[in-house]
């Protein structure tokens, strides 16, 4: 919405309507805060303007659109940082075969959702955070290529799990919603083509961390869930119990994203 | 909402519902019950799918519904093409002997679970569907025409079309579902999906960037493909794969 298409809404507003009690009044006033805060955003992902909602990450707990949407900017500052910062590494990706034009196509994504979803936070957004990607000395991730694929693996199925979490906080803004789930798939597409440079499936099989270390099983406990809405995915006929739990993706809640990002933030 | 519909069909007509009020000693109490079930449903339960848009025959032709059960037998109808699809690639003729070891692991993969996506919307659908023996869609007849399923070019080509209108189905679909269960598992499914499509992308274009091309992710944006189900609906209708007549009347 723009600045005049909110000026014609104004005007053609209850608000000036002659008999309104205190009370329709007040609710008026709180309205057009919040038409005024959404003319101001962007994309037109604009039904999430309200009164800022600041909360760092280390605390916040995400249950509504803007909560939803700041647990998401971490987690994309993170990996931006952490590619970016990858990609301008001399000597670290490898300069033969797919990796490097893989990691500057998933940088590129990273940034374009930094901008996507600071545009539609708006007056929410909230700043970058400090990032140590060695976790206070536990992993050399620009020093070791090994390491540096095995973190990102790990962003990327944290990544894959967060976004589901918190798809139904976002209900209520439906093109909010739809954004986030293109996002969603993105970080799926990423994490699958990082698994498959590391000799893994695609796909996440049981809570298998994959060799990565103790530190990352957080992101992997609870994906060896083969209950979906009381059908049980191990039992197909014909089909490998064990591709059950494969099949489908389970999420994270904000709480147990934000612990794994907090191991990296300072 | 059955109760209601009950109700309306045994007296249907204002005149009627008079005498027969006068014949009943517990008629005003039914009254009262009926209209408050009827503002009930009205303003306060979420109607998950309104009873006359459920899925089912209309016409002669299955037509696939609307609400969230339209939306999850539209998912049904898809996850049974992809099913069929592996199903046909990994008994194909030349499965064994024309595929590398690393294609025929991904393509197995695939084939195991997208025969569970279509077991799960059946066992799914039969559950929610409120009568599951007309209302839940029947297996669909598929035909190739001279589709190689032994030619790894053709497979691969033909499965990276499948996942990515897999990706942009669930996409399109999830601000349409109102049941944040329905979304949830909506949400599990689509990063398999995307997963696939990704794995498929890097087999067919193995040293590119083409897991996530700027073909389906939006460089500037950052975001994947996403079309609403009566796009995808015309799409796959104009493959003439799937051979089962079908509407899709309440999809958006």
């Amino acid at each position: 919405m723009n600045i005049l298409k909110f000026l014609e809404t104004f005007a053609n507003e209850d608000v000036l309507r002659s008999k309104m009690s205190r009370a329709e009044t007040f609710s008026q006033f709180k309205k057009m805060g919040s038409d005024m805060a959404l003319a101001a955003v962007p994309f037109g992902l604009a039904s999430i303007a309200m009164a800022p909602q600041k909360s760092s990450a280390a605390t916040m707990v995400a249950d509504s659109p803007v909560t939803a949407l700041q647990l998401a900017l971490t987690l994309e500052y993170l990996e931006e940082e952490f590619y970016q910062t990858a990609v301008d590494t001399i000597g670290l990706i490898p300069l033969i075969g797919r990796e490097r034009l893989v990691f500057e196509k998933i940088a590129q994504h990273e940034s374009a959702h930094v901008d996507f979803l600071i545009a539609g936070l708006g007056p929410n957004s909230i700043p970058k955070p400090t990032f140590d990607f060695t976790a206070g000395g536990l992993f050399n991730p620009f020093g070791d290529y090994a390491q540096f694929l095995a973190l990102a693996q790990a962003f990327e199925d944290t990544g894959v799990r967060a976004y589901k979490g918190q798809a139904g906080n976002l209900q209520s803004t439906p093109d909010l919603l739809q954004a986030a789930l293109q996002i969603h798939s993105v970080e799926a597409r990423h994490a699958s083509e990082v698994r498959r440079i590391r000799g893994q499936k695609g796909w996440i099989v049981q809570n298998d961390r994959g060799g990565l270390p103790a530190q990352a099983q957080p992101v992997y406990n609870g994906e060896e869930n083969t209950i979906q809405a009381g059908f049980n995915t191990s039992t197909v006929s014909g089909i490998p119990p064990s591709a059950g739990s494969e099949s489908f993706d389970e999420p994270l809640t904000g709480a147990e994203a934000t612990a794994i990002a907090s191991l990296f933030i300072v | 909402m059955k109760n209601v519909v009950k109700i309306q069909e045994v007296n249907p007509h204002g005149t009627n519902r008079r005498s027969f009020l006068k014949i009943s000693g517990l008629g005003v109490v039914g009254a009262g019950l009926l209209l408050a079930t009827s503002c009930n449903n009205d303003d306060d339960d979420p109607i998950v799918t309104p009873i006359n848009t459920l899925p089912g025959v209309r016409n002669g032709i299955f037509d696939l519904g609307g609400g969230d059960l339209g939306i999850l037998t539209y998912a049904y109808a898809l996850e049974q093409l992809e099913a069929d699809f592996y199903t046909k690639v990994v008994n194909s003729s030349g499965f064994n002997s024309n595929f590398s070891t690393e294609q025929k692991a991904v393509l197995t993969d695939l084939y195991n679970h997208e025969v569970i996506h279509r077991e799960f919307f059946r066992a799914a659908l039969t559950g929610a569907l409120p009568n599951a023996s007309t209302q839940l869609l029947p297996d669909l007849a598929f035909d190739y025409g001279s589709l190689n399923f032994s030619d790894p070019v053709t497979v691969l080509g033909t499965a990276k079309a499948l996942e990515d209108t897999g990706v942009a189905a669930y996409n399109g679909a999830g601000k349409y579902i109102t049941n944040t269960d329905y979304l949830l598992l909506a949400g599990k499914i689509v990063s398999i999906e995307a997963r696939h499509a990704s794995a498929i992308r890097s087999l067919i274009n193995t040293n590119s960037a083409d897991f996530a091309g700027d073909d389906v992710v939006d460089p500037m944006t950052g975001l994947d493909v996403a079309r609403k189900p009566s796009v995808i609906i015309g799409e796959v209708k104009s493959l003439d794969i799937i051979q089962t007549p079908f509407t899709a009347q309440f999809l958006q």
